[in-house]
């Protein structure tokens, strides 16, 4: 008996999460795939526009991964994490921004008679930059714009300190269910509010543009400079999900999903729900900045609409239809559904004529996304994921090592998951 | 035998209803006390405060030798220093196995980093496996909790107080839908548990009391009744009128 349990508790990490190698493999073999289909490196049989949808489709999943963390296994329903991945986006926007229209600007001062002070220079690039909002001087905000290690670290930092101040507060109140998840959307809804003010400092409804240019690098073509986003984006994904899938699997796993199903009861083990919860929600509010500082440049345009709360309640609905609560129902849920609704938005699905009416997808998508979502709240709570479980469970009925035949009075397994 | 928890002129009301009512309780070092009294007396809420669940209108809660309040510590705080619980209903991790359920017990480093770099040793694992052999669940080890009968769920809750090496126990109902063999059982292991450490057990079958064979207070709407051997609170007349004559 003893030999059992000891062998449980000794399990490796792979063996505890087997599906971190399915995952990584397949990512890999896609990866691979993709490489060889597209133009940069390979047969050019893809467009790079569509590579680029692909490379976005994989941060989405990465966020879609931290917010699976904070919703499936902590039971914390963030709607707002999607103003995170946005911040993410911002910060890397910003330098891309100003390092590449200082090059222009350095450019066209340079046939000038003199050469162009320092003073000259910054004020070409807030002219440029800043003319559409009608100012011309750079705002506070844009300090670190300059340098890229500095808006890096920006990048992790201030959806960071965001999220521990907000959750913080949130917290240590003992702000819970619904009331916590309106709290996200006031902030999100807050947030994308005041970035569309013109004086925000980062041009209103404009948003940042161009970022599909690399500074520097504009002799690199597009094709390349995609698969080299999709590369990163892969790579990005895979270690979040290792991670993850790391942090998920031990005794951490454990508390956190115990929280999700009864904090209280976490308290009086001794365990600091309110700690647990803070920091899973800024690491995971760290990871969608990463995912967004990926997403923007492949984008080429990040605006305020961005960050808007809709976004942030999609979020959850991709990781709700994928399975919440296990980390590929999320990365599935994520993929499938947003692609799904590039296929839609983009008018590439046919339209359907009945006749009397012609149901035009741009339209009806989201409806069938809603309803979608209701369907599988109510009638498949474990989502796509869960078909995985019908798979396993018809090739080999786990019991976790109990014994075969029911024990008296005990429910089998079976019996429990319904 | 030096005190290790003492309530003095404790109240606390609900909406204006008095559920405990300047009530003052000591328990010693490594000694069992049985709480009984009839439904609504207050007894879980008396360990509600304790916990710090509940937090009182007045009085106060010390404890150990400094003598430190509790009032003012988190639930987890008063927990860490060394006060566990059990549930009136048993509340295990359903999602989770009996094996994963011991572990999050396990006396351990609680904060988020440290548990996040815990794997467990090979000692864990045998403590793990000791404390499923002594509750019964030896062959459940690697089962969802979910699946466990009442009685088993009752159990595994006490081997999670158990595994957190509390120096004070509070017992809510322990024996409550169980069968009279898994009565006796749960006796043992708590009679086992007092030789080393502080047992409050609220129950309200006379019998389980008896064979406890410990100190009992009687509470009544709040405050104690009646406080002594049981032979000795049974003959009470007040209690009789209360409790016992119903
Ligand atoms: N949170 C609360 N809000 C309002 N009233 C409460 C609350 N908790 C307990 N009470 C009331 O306080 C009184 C004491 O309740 P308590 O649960 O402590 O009784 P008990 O002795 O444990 O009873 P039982 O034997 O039924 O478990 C009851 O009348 C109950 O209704
Ligand atoms: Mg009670």
């Amino acid at each position: 008996m003893a030999a059992i349990a000891l062998s449980a508790s000794r399990r490796s990490f792979v063996m505890r999460y087997p599906s971190v190698v399915i995952f990584i493999g397949v990512l890999a073999l896609f990866t691979l795939g993709v490489t060889i289909l597209a133009e940069g490196f390979g047969i050019g049989v893809i467009s790079t526009s569509f590579v680029k949808t692909l490379g976005k489709t994989l941060c989405l999943c990465l966020v879609a991964l931290a917010m699976d963390l904070v919703w499936g296994y902590c039971g914390i329903l963030s709607l707002g994490h999607m103003a995170f991945f946005g911040i993410g986006g911002y910060a890397i926007g910003m330098w891309l921004m100003y390092a590449r229209t200082e090059i222009i600007v350095r450019e066209s001062l340079a046939a000038a008679p003199l050469p162009p002070t320092p003073q000259e220079i910054s004020d070409g690039i807030a002219g440029q930059i800043f003319g559409v909002v009608g100012a011309s001087e750079f705002p506070p905000i844009w300090a670190f714009a300059h340098s890229l290690p500095l808006q890096l670290a920006a990048v992790v930092l201030v959806p960071g300190l965001i999220a521990l101040v907000f959750g913080w507060l949130a917290f240590r109140s003992r702000v819970t269910g619904v009331y916590l998840s309106i709290l996200t959307q006031a902030m999100t809804l807050a947030l994308s509010l005041y970035l569309f003010q013109n004086d925000s400092g980062l041009r209103g409804n404009n948003g940042l543009s161009g970022l599909q240019n690399l500074p520097g690098l504009s002799d690199v073509p597009q094709s390349t400079i995609s698969i080299l986003f999709f590369w990163a984006s892969a790579l990005a994904l895979g270690l979040g999900y290792v991670i993850c899938a790391w942090m998920v699997s031990g005794k951490f796993g454990s508390v956190i999903r115990a929280i999700r199903d009864d904090e209280a009861r976490v308290r009086f083990l001794g365990y600091s729900v309110e700690a647990y919860k803070l920091f899973i929600f800024t690491f995971t509010a760290v990871i969608a900045g990463i995912a967004g500082a990926l997403y923007y440049p492949q984008a080429g345009i990040i605006n305020p609409a961005e960050i808007a709360p809709i976004a942030s309640i999609y979020l959850a609905v991709w990781v709700a239809i994928g399975g919440r609560g296990r980390l590929y129902g999320a990365v599935i849920g994520a993929a499938f559904v947003s692609l799904l609704s590039t296929w839609f938005t983009g008018g590439q699905a046919p339209d359907i004529n009945l006749g009397f009416y012609t149901v035009q997808w741009v339209d009806w998508w989201t409806i069938l996304l809603g309803l979608s979502f209701v369907a599988v709240t109510l009638f498949a709570p474990r989502g796509i994921g869960g078909l995985f479980d019908l798979i396993s469970e018809r090739r080999h009925p786990d019991r976790n090592g109990a014994s075969l035949g029911p024990d008296p009075g005990a429910l089998r397994e079976k019996e429990a998951d319904q | 035998m030096s005190t290790l928890l003492e309530v003095s002129g404790v109240s606390v009301s609900f909406d204006g209803f008095k559920a405990i009512n300047n009530l003052t309780f000591q328990i010693n070092d490594a000694e069992m006390r049985a709480v009984i009294g009839p439904n609504g007396a207050g007894k879980t809420t008396f360990m509600d405060i304790i916990t710090g669940k509940t937090r009182p209108d007045s009085g106060s809660v010390l404890w150990g030798e400094k003598s430190v309040s509790l009032l003012s510590m988190s639930e987890s705080r008063i927990a860490q220093e060394g006060i566990g619980r059990k549930f009136q209903r048993p509340t295990v991790f359903e999602d989770q196995s009996v094996a994963d359920n011991l572990m999050l017990a396990l006396k351990k480093e609680r904060g988020p980093l440290s548990v996040l770099g815990f794997r467990p040793s090979t000692t864990d694992g045998e403590k793990v496996v000791d404390l499923a052999e002594q509750i019964g669940l030896a062959t459940a080890l690697h089962r969802k909790s979910g699946e466990l009968s009442h009685g088993q769920k009752q159990w595994l809750e006490i081997g999670m107080l158990l595994a957190q090496e509390p120096r004070l126990l509070l017992v809510d109902e322990p024996a409550a839908g169980m069968t009279p063999a898994e009565r006796e059982h749960t006796t043992e292991l708590l009679v086992e548990a007092a030789k080393t450490r502080a047992v409050v057990v609220v129950e309200h079958d006379m019998e389980f009391v008896r064979r406890l064979g410990c100190k009992v207070t009687v509470l009544h709407e709040g405050s104690v009744l009646a406080e002594g051997s049981l032979d000795h609170v049974t003959s009470d007349e007040k209690v009789i009128e209360v409790y016992l004559g119903r």
